[in-house]
């Protein structure tokens, strides 16, 4: 019995590792295949810069390209902290008031479905560039939490509904111990997404600024060294980019990890 | 003691010629009569579909009926209808422990203060005492089921309503429970409206068992089971037991047919 169990345990240990240990061992393959490839079809710099060029540009002009990654992780947060209390808060006003969301609910719509490229230079002609990055990253991140949130405050067990108003529950009962709490698997998969939207939203507002010759982003920094034809620096700055997006990524998850694990499905380790 | 059904105390509960239709057409209910006495176990018995259900909710209050009264214990603020309801579904809250689950109608009514030392009892009332911290995710079936009776209990209701509330577990824990039910209904006296498409679960719980037909809904006939209580697991070999099964499966053969006709 106990062998059999011990043969489990390690084979989820295993299993653990390999999880790891797999992607990393394909992503250093290709740094190789890649530095291979430079090297022996002798590509020049401006092409494709090797991965060593790369790493080290990253690191010689770390002092601006660090700056940037502020610049813009400060933004990306801005915007989905503001996407995320304006989803949320868009979600419930709609869910207690029929009438505002009919009124609203279309424009939000609007909003979502125009394309973020297109509205972005006529930001930054109205608002100061900072506030147009901003206001960009928000557009683009908070409808899938309005959106998710709405799902989730409608996705209530009727019985439960029942029950809270067999017991008199207030409405303001109903939204705080029953809607909220049942939103909150929702909530969390429209903030995982808002989470990587709103650096593409910051991302494109800086683009749209960096070609018309002003910021101080990481997008922006890229448009520039596209200009001065400084490829191996703007390798580095999208490899950088990546990685804020992956950071973002895993930071939202462990978040919603934690929140769930002890009762949502998508949370529990099943026992198998 | 369990009260004598037959007393002329005022019911707790009494439907006079309910009706029920809903929106999309379908009439759930048609004149039905129902009184509830106190003290009592009774069971509404019927195939699926018949409104035994929707019988129970308007009972409770969650349904208003499109003719006929319900007449009940005056409800104010001061003193909400005192009823608990277990439905056929668990019904916890997965976010929240058992304990949180139990409280929550404690919670809705302001009445924190005394809170802990109710949800204890009523906790313990089931058996559950170990399991307070537990999520209902790491709960068998009949447990959660306990918790729900649990939380119907921890108000102190004077009226229970249980819709099929055993329909979904398996026949031992089903059995189990059945017994849990019945020695809750002796010590505390509550009068207990249970509705079951079961025969044999209802000869075995009640004092009284109200056979309905279905499309539309009304009391077909009523049955009274007088073996004694406390009843357990030889009454349900014995002969009277068997007997009692036969008599209200006929009725309840005779209550379909009733509907099935032309």
């Amino acid at each position: 019995m106990s062998e059999a169990r011990a043969k489990d345990e390690a084979r989820t240990r295993v299993d653990r590792v390999l999880r790891v240990l797999l992607p990393i061992a394909v992503l250093a393959l290709g740094v190789v295949v890649w530095e291979l490839l430079v090297r022996v079809g002798r590509i020049p710099p401006y092409v494709l810069p090797g991965p060593r060029l790369v790493f080290s540009t990253l690191i010689s002009d770390w002092a601006v390209l660090g700056a940037s990654l502020l610049v813009t992780l400060t933004t990306t947060l801005e915007g989905f902290l503001l996407a995320a209390a304006g989803g949320v808060g868009l979600a419930v006003l709609f869910n207690q008031s029929r009438l505002i969301e009919y009124s609203l609910y279309p424009y939000a719509v609007i909003l979502q479905v125009t394309p973020i490229v297109a509205i972005a230079p006529l930001l930054l002609i109205y608002l100061p560039q900072q506030a147009a990055v901003l206001a960009c990253a928000w557009i683009v991140a908070f409808f899938p939490v309005l959106a998710n949130t709405t799902l989730g405050l409608r996705s209530v067990d009727h019985n439960l509904a029942d029950l809270f108003r067999l017991y008199g529950a207030t409405r303001r009962q109903v939204l705080w111990e029953l809607k909220l709490p049942a939103a909150l698997p929702y909530i969390l998969g429209g903030l995982k997404i808002a989470g990587g939207l709103s650096l593409i939203g910051a991302v494109v507002a800086e683009i749209a600024a960096g070609s018309a010759g002003a910021g101080s982003g990481l997008a922006y920094r890229i448009v520039e060294s596209g200009y001065r034809l400084n490829i191996p620096r703007m390798f580095a700055a999208l490899l950088l980019l990546s990685v804020a997006g992956i950071v973002i990524f895993f930071a939202l998850s462990l978040v919603s990890h934690l929140l769930l694990r002890r009762w949502h499905e998508s949370a529990i380790m099943r026992e198998v | 003691m369990p009260a004598d059904p037959s007393a002329s105390a005022a019911p707790v509960v009494a439907l006079k010629r309910v009706g029920k239709t809903f929106a999309n057409g379908v009439i759930a209910l048609e004149r039905l009569d129902l009184d509830v006495r106190p003290g009592e176990f009774v069971s509404l018995l019927g195939p699926s579909g018949c409104g035994k259900s929707t019988a129970l909710r308007i009972i409770a209050g969650l349904s208003e009926p499109t003719n006929g009264t319900v007449e009940a214990e005056a409800a104010n603020d001061a003193a909400p209808r005192r009823i608990g309801f277990v439905f056929q579904e668990p019904t916890l809250m997965p976010w929240a422990t058992v304990a949180a689950n139990v409280r929550l109608p404690l919670k809705l009514a302001g009445l924190e203060p005394s809170a802990q030392a109710r949800v204890d009892a009523a906790l313990a009332r089931v058996g559950l005492s170990s399991f307070a911290q537990s999520y209902p995710r790491e709960l068998s079936g009949g447990m959660k089921m306990r918790t729900s009776i649990a939380r119907a209990l921890v108000t102190e209701p004077k009226l229970l309503l249980m819709d099929e509330p055993f329909a979904a577990l398996d026949e031992i824990t089903r059995f189990r429970l059945n017994n849990d039910l019945l020695a809750l209904w002796q010590s505390l006296g509550k009068t207990v409206v249970f509705v079951t498409h079961s025969v044999f679960e209802s000869v075995y719980l009640s004092q009284r068992i109200v056979v309905m037909t279905s499309r539309p809904g009304r009391v077909f006939t009523e049955l009274l089971i007088d073996a004694p209580y406390p009843r357990d697991e030889r009454f349900r070999t014995s002969a009277d037991y068997v007997g009692h099964c036969r008599q209200v499966s006929e009725a309840l053969a005779r209550a379909i047919g009733a509907t099935e006709g032309p």
